[in-house]
Order: C-alpha cells, then sequence, then structure tokens
C-alpha cells in the first residue's frame, strides 16, 4: 500500500542531497518458470518509506490493475508522484518461461529501496514480487530470489475469457496458446482479500471442459519464479 | 596444526625419495619435492535426500572453474543433463566432464537417507562445485547446486546449500508409468525425443498426482516442493 502525501514526498525530496551517494546498478530478472509469463515488469527505486504492496494488506486499485490485467501505467504513476527512478517495461512486453531481461547502468539517485512487479500469465491476480529491497551501499553481485504472490482481488476461477479489466472475472490470455477452453471454474470467490503468497494455479488435463482452462502439467509452479541479479557498481 | 601437517608431508617425501633406488639424482629429487609441496584440497560432500518418496538417482560431483556451468536455467539441457534427468543415468554426463575433477555416487538415496563422497583438486582454480541428481519418480526433473563457490573454505570449515528442483525442459511431464523410470512408474527412462514445453531448462513445476488427476501414474506423496535436499561442503585439509 502506499502510504505517502504530497507533503511528505516533498519533504523527502527536500532532503535527498544530505543522503547516500547516488547508485548505478545492473538489474537481470529471470523468470525461472516453465510455464508462466510475465506481463510488462516495473522495476522502480525509491525511498525505503513506500510500499507498492506489502503481503497481509489490501491491495491499490494500482496494484489490482497490475495483477489482473497486468497494466503497471498506475503503478508508474505513484512511482513519478514520489520521485522513484523508473525502468517500465524493460523487456519490451512479455518475459517468456525461462527468459531473462536486463536493466544496465541504471542510475537510481538517492533511492535506496528498489521494487519489482509483473502479472503472472495465465494466473487470475497473480504477480511475481520483490518489496522495497534495500540496495546495498558496497559494491558487488547480488542474488534475490522472488515469490508468486495472490493480490487477493479476484477468484482464481482459471477460465481463460479475455477477463483483465479490474474487478472483471477469469484471466486475460494464455499466451503459451497449451491450456484448455470451456472450463466451469475452480473456485468462485477470492478466500483471502489480503495481499499473500500465490496458493498455484490448480489446471487439469481437459482440454474442452473440466473445472480449468489451465493444464496442471504446465501451468504450476513452485516458488521462487524469479531471480534477480543485482550488480552494484 | 598446520606444522604438524608439513612435518608429516616432510616424511612422506623422504621415504618415497628412499623407496626410489640409486636411480634419482638431484635434479629429480628437486622436481619430486615440489611436486609434493603441491597441496592437495580435499573436500566431503554429503548430500541428504529430504523430500518424502522421490529416490535420488546416483550423484554426479563436480569441481571446474568460475567460467562453467554445466547447466543454465533457458537454455537447452546437454545430452549428459538430458540421460541423467530422463533416466538416472549419469555417464554421459561425467564422460562430457572427464578431464575435470569429478566423483560419482556409488548408488541410490533413498528419501530420508544422505551419502558422503570425497572429491579434491589440486588446482586453484577449480573451486566451483557442482553435485547433481535425478528424482526418479519424475519425467525428467533433477536436483542440484550449481557451481557454488567453495573457494573461501579453510581447513574443517563447512558450507552448505539447499538443492533446487529443475526441470530438463527434455521430456513432457506426462505422469504416465511408461515415463517414469523410477519405482512408482517402472517405465521407460532416456528417449532422445525432445517433446517438452519448451527445449529449455527450468525450475520445475512441481508434479499433478492422482490426487489432481486419473491421467497420473503417481501417488500424492511423490510430490515435492522447490527445495528436495542438501548438501553439505566440508573441506578436509
Amino acid at each position: 500500500m502506499l502510504k505517502s502525501t504530497s507533503t511528505i514526498a516533498a519533504l523527502l525530496m527536500s532532503a535527498t542531497p544530505l543522503m547516500a551517494s547516488a547508485q548505478v546498478i545492473d538489474v537481470k530478472i529471470t523468470n525461472l518458470t516453465q510455464g508462466i509469463y510475465f506481463t510488462p515488469i516495473l522495476a522502480t527505486a525509491h525511498s525505503p518509506e513506500y510500499s507498492l504492496f506489502q503481503a497481509g494488506q489490501m491491495a491499490s486499485p494500482e496494484l489490482q490493475a497490475m495483477a489482473e490485467g497486468g497494466d503497471i501505467a498506475g503503478l508508474v504513476s505513484i512511482a513519478d508522484s514520489i520521485g522513484a527512478s523508473s525502468q517500465a517495461n524493460p523487456a519490451g512486453g512479455l518475459l517468456a518461461p525461462a527468459s531473462y531481461t536486463m536493466v544496465t547502468d541504471w542510475d537510481t539517485g538517492t533511492n535506496t529501496a528498489l521494487t519489482v512487479v509483473a502479472m503472472l500469465l495465465p494466473t487470475n491476480d497473480g504477480f511475481v514480487g520483490l518489496n522495497s529491497w534495500t540496495i546495498p551501499e558496497q559494491a558487488g553481485t547480488y542474488t534475490v530470489y522472488l515469490n508468486g504472490y495472490d493480490a487477493g482481488t479476484e477468484a482464481n476461477d482459471e477460465i481463460v475469457n479475455g477477463g483483465g479489466m479490474p474487478g472483471a472475472p477469469g484471466i486475460p490470455a494464455n499466451p503459451g496458446g497449451n491450456g484448455g477452453m470451456g472450463a466451469t471454474g475452480v473456485i468462485a470467490e477470492e478466500v483471502n482479500t489480503m495481499i499473500h503468497i500465490h496458493p498455484g494455479n490448480v489446471g487439469d488435463s481437459d482440454p474442452e471442459g473440466g473445472m480449468s482452462d489451465l493444464d496442471s502439467r504446465i501451468h504450476r509452479w513452485l516458488n521462487p519464479v524469479a531471480k534477480l541479479t543485482v550488480t552494484v557498481k | 596444526m598446520n606444522n604438524y601437517l608439513v612435518s608429516g608431508l616432510a616424511i612422506a617425501t623422504s621415504l618415497a625419495l628412499a623407496g626410489c633406488g640409486g636411480s634419482s639424482n638431484n635434479s629429480a629429487s628437486t622436481q619430486d619435492t615440489d611436486m609434493d609441496m603441491t597441496p592437495v584440497y580435499e573436500y566431503q560432500v554429503t548430500v541428504v535426500n529430504l523430500t518424502a518418496a522421490q529416490p535420488f538417482s546416483p550423484l554426479a560431483v563436480v569441481l571446474h572453474g568460475s567460467d562453467q556451468m554445466l547447466w543454465r536455467i533457458g537454455e537447452a539441457a546437454s545430452d549428459g543433463i538430458e540421460m541423467m534427468a530422463e533416466s538416472g543415468d549419469n555417464s554421459v554426463l561425467l564422460d562430457a566432464v572427464a578431464g575435470l575433477p569429478v566423483s560419482a555416487g556409488a548408488g541410490i538415496i533413498m528419501p530420508g537417507t544422505s551419502e558422503t563422497v570425497m572429491i579434491s583438486t589440486e588446482d586453484m582454480a577449480m573451486m566451483r562445485l557442482t553435485a547433481t541428481t535425478m528424482l526418479v519418480n519424475t519425467n525428467d526433473a533433477f536436483a542440484g547446486v550449481n557451481s557454488v563457490d567453495i573457494s573461501a573454505l579453510a581447513n574443517n570449515e563447512s558450507m552448505t546449500w539447499y538443492l533446487n528442483t529443475y526441470d530438463a525442459g527434455t521430456e513432457f511431464n506426462s505422469e504416465t508409468a511408461a515415463s517414469i523410470p523410477g519405482p512408482a512408474g517402472g517405465g521407460e527412462g532416456f528417449s532422445a525425443i525432445r517433446d517438452d514445453v519448451m527445449n529449455k531448462i527450468s525450475r520445475h513445476p512441481g508434479l499433478v498426482t492422482q490426487a489432481d488427476d486419473s491421467m497420473s501414474a503417481l501417488s500424492p506423496w511423490h510430490r515435492f516442493d522447490s527445495i528436495v535436499g542438501k548438501v553439505t561442503v566440508t573441506r578436509m585439509n
């Protein structure tokens, strides 16, 4: 949840000349899964007072839009409003399973906390997340593993119906085209409306029916779902 | 401790020279001494199987340089990784790294048990350790530690890592009995056909089992999480 006010943001920005010197980093983001795509990624370096999401808290509307439909525009606006340095959509679209994308020579300014989010597709409201990780001051290469979260804003019915707008049920798309259709739905209501670790997709092996449009042999995952390699220069 | 080791080595050297007979001259004995002074770094590697019901195929343990990896997420599996991950046979993998310090496990590591092997090198550049094994009640799941740095270990020190679970990307996770080489299936191991979702190594998505789908020959207890084992490396000298 965003905890800022414009007053706090203004104070922080005025204080920045007194804070730590600017850091330049490389960030490599690897999708570790076999069958899950990442929608456009937002990587943003910000002041540690802020969080774009926190497990156990309710998702903001902006986070919901990212987790249900892959739309990071709202989160980018929030980041801009708090003086963050952002990398929006570094992969230039979907990041396929077992692929990586790089951000190089990223001058994060005086922002010392790193947040990374992207929707997991195909899921209803799953996202890969790193929340306000402290960028080390010492030069070196650091590895961070990221888990899959559930935004808690939509039932995981696992029906691929194009529903990507916030509040619209269903999964917007299955980019791999390797699932089914005509599912009756796994569950009709979200059981935990706070952000939580995603329980995983269920799927089935029925291409023309069953409870899920996802394939149980392809669209499950075990955490972690992503690996972040951060090089502080 | 160090003094004791040094003097022990000196005695061993003189005994070895004494045993050579009268043929050695001064220059030869100088060479011998130099060779004996080359330190050998010896490591004890213990792998524990932490799964409920996934026997590990015989271990392959390799020491290598920091620029080498036996597998990489996102790349196609080598023939050696494919063979091991589909059938449990690590011979092709070990052949491929024949010039490096290697150690092969003696046999299957059952759930809840462990195996210890020794591995050594004289080469300071060979300080990355890779250990890998197949989860035999799967299509092409393998576990391992991938190129971990052991160069900082002092004598008698240990480091521990958990074994992550990978999918070789070489065989579709059908979970049919005919395709599972372990006791849960008794089917085919290696097949040269690569018919997985993609011909790339990834983390393993986990098993479905009969609990969720009758098409699977596997039982609920064959499931595993992302961590399936533990490896402890101890420097011995």
